[in-house]
């Protein structure tokens, strides 16, 4: 049996190594193979992009050798995916080796699109990759005040970041001495400051308990750099001195070019997790368009399920069980305080107040992460 | 020509049913209608809202076995 992982991110990670210690004699024996293919040899712990940004990590801190997270007998190969030929089972790869497959696991992960708004790329400040987080901070440091904006596309992965850089850059600015001179001003694209209902009932009177402002229905329609004015869909303004921006996300280019689904994500069973349509072809983590939360624990969960159902079909020739839409979000309310959301398809979140020990949890988790990829935690 | 396009928001907290819309809104073409399936009550009242002040046309809300169906139109 041949199971071929594309993508060496979280999902693409976890999956693999549970999969090769669930199947170690099978491994052994020759009877099952684990090939995984990626665009990269490092791994990139993407969670602490936003802590990269405030000058909290750095980034040797975010990286560590994808071989290193493997179990042995897995098959990894620095040779993306480039083109799927589904009806024959087969993927052809950038050095253009053909790759066979009993069953596929797409997990390539996303990408935030900021070239989709007009004059977004090119006057935000951004911090989902380590070149525009590094660039984020040292724009952050030789700011000395003004009015912060914060704006919100979707959709984006990690849907607590919008919150979590507001606050956090809240502290930031209150410890630089600046909170007279910063006005920090947090836009969202609907009716409240956050998706989650509860989250929004307690991060909204945070933010005026900080003087935080805030406009609810802005969905950014254009950045006039020239004039530091954003225009929004619903025909407000707001005038900025620094943009601070989360773009609108997509899936990944391969998988749009290869036909697999509009805008790089694949129709995917929201409990079978295979691709609509194949048996055989499974999807994982922020491709799907599953329509929960693209963050490292849908991944994390959702290749949990695909592991032990995997395994299974080749043990016993049938999958054991659903993914039951299982997330759970870490939420920095500062530098010193968090809480958290944990919230399935039929159970909605009931986040507590932040507290420091949840904080320090978060802390602890972004060492443990590196455990966690190798499916141990 | 115009499309109609299921937007299955079923059981989702997070991002939740109207984000889904507006992220699906944006790879649709003018006049594609969008149906909106949501579980979250909610929706009833935040989608004909948010499609009002955006200036989309809201075209109807039925429920079925739970779950509400929210018909947009992409206006502009």
């Amino acid at each position: 049996m041949k199971i071929l992982i594309v993508g060496g991110g979280m999902g693409g990670t976890i999956l693999a190594n549970s999969l090769a210690r669930r199947l170690t004699a099978e491994l052994k024996a020759g009877k099952a193979r684990i090939t995984m293919l990626s665009a990269s040899d490092k791994h990139m712990y993407q969670p602490g992009l936003l802590y990269l940004a405030i000058g909290r990590m750095t980034p040797d801190e975010l990286y560590r050798d994808q071989a290193s997270l493997l179990e042995p007998g897995i098959e990894f190969h620095v040779d993306p995916v480039e083109e799927f030929m589904l009806d024959n089972n087969r993927v052809k790869t950038k050095s253009g080796k053909l790759v066979d497959y009993d069953i596929m696991v797409i997990a390539t992960g996303s990408r935030m699109y900021p070239e989709g708004i007009p004059g977004l790329a090119e006057n935000a400040e951004l911090f989902y990759t380590e070149e525009s987080a590094l660039k984020m901070f040292k724009r952050l440091q030789s700011f000395e005040g003004g009015k912060v904006v914060i704006t919100v596309g979707v959709p984006h992965k990690c849907p607590m970041a919008p919150l979590e850089i507001t606050f956090m850059l809240h502290d930031y600015f209150k410890d630089r001495g600046l909170s007279d001179k910063v006005q920090l001003h947090y836009t969202y694209p609907i009716n409240r400051v956050h998706s989650l209902e509860n989250v929004a009932k307690w991060a909204a009177p945070e933010m005026n308990r900080l003087g935080i402002t805030y406009d609810t229905f802005f969905n950014l329609k254009e950045v006039d750099g020239a004039n530091k004015v954003l225009k929004s869909e619903e025909g407000t303004e707001i005038k900025y001195d620094l943009l601070i921006a989360i773009p609108a996300h997509k899936g990944m280019e391969v998988v749009e070019k290869n036909g697999l689904g509009q805008g790089g994500w694949i129709p995917t069973n929201r409990t079978k997790l295979n691709m609509e349509g194949r048996s055989n072809v499974f999807v994982c983590g922020d491709t799907t368009n599953i329509p929960i939360s693209k963050a490292g624990s849908t991944a994390h969960f959702e290749a949990d399920t695909l592991a032990e159902n995997i395994a299974a079909v080749i043990k016993m020739g049938s999958p054991v069980r659903d993914y039951d839409g299982k997330v759970f979000c870490f939420i920095e309310a500062g530098k010193d305080r968090a809480t958290y959301a944990m919230f399935n398809y039929q159970n909605p979140p009931d986040p507590k107040a932040p507290t420091k020990a949840m904080h320090w949890f978060k802390m602890a988790y972004n060492k443990l992460y590196w455990i966690s990829a190798r499916g141990l935690l | 020509m115009a499309d109609k396009k299921i937007v299955d928001g079923r059981g989702s907290f997070c991002p939740g049913p109207l984000m889904e819309l507006i992220a699906a809104l944006k790879s649709s073409q003018i006049g594609d209608e969008l149906d909106v399936l949501s579980t979250d009550k909610g929706s009833v009242n935040d989608i004909p809202e948010w499609v009002r002040k955006v200036g989309h046309e809201y075209v109807s809300t039925t429920e079925e076995g739970g779950v509400w169906h929210i018909v947009v139109r992409k206006a502009k």
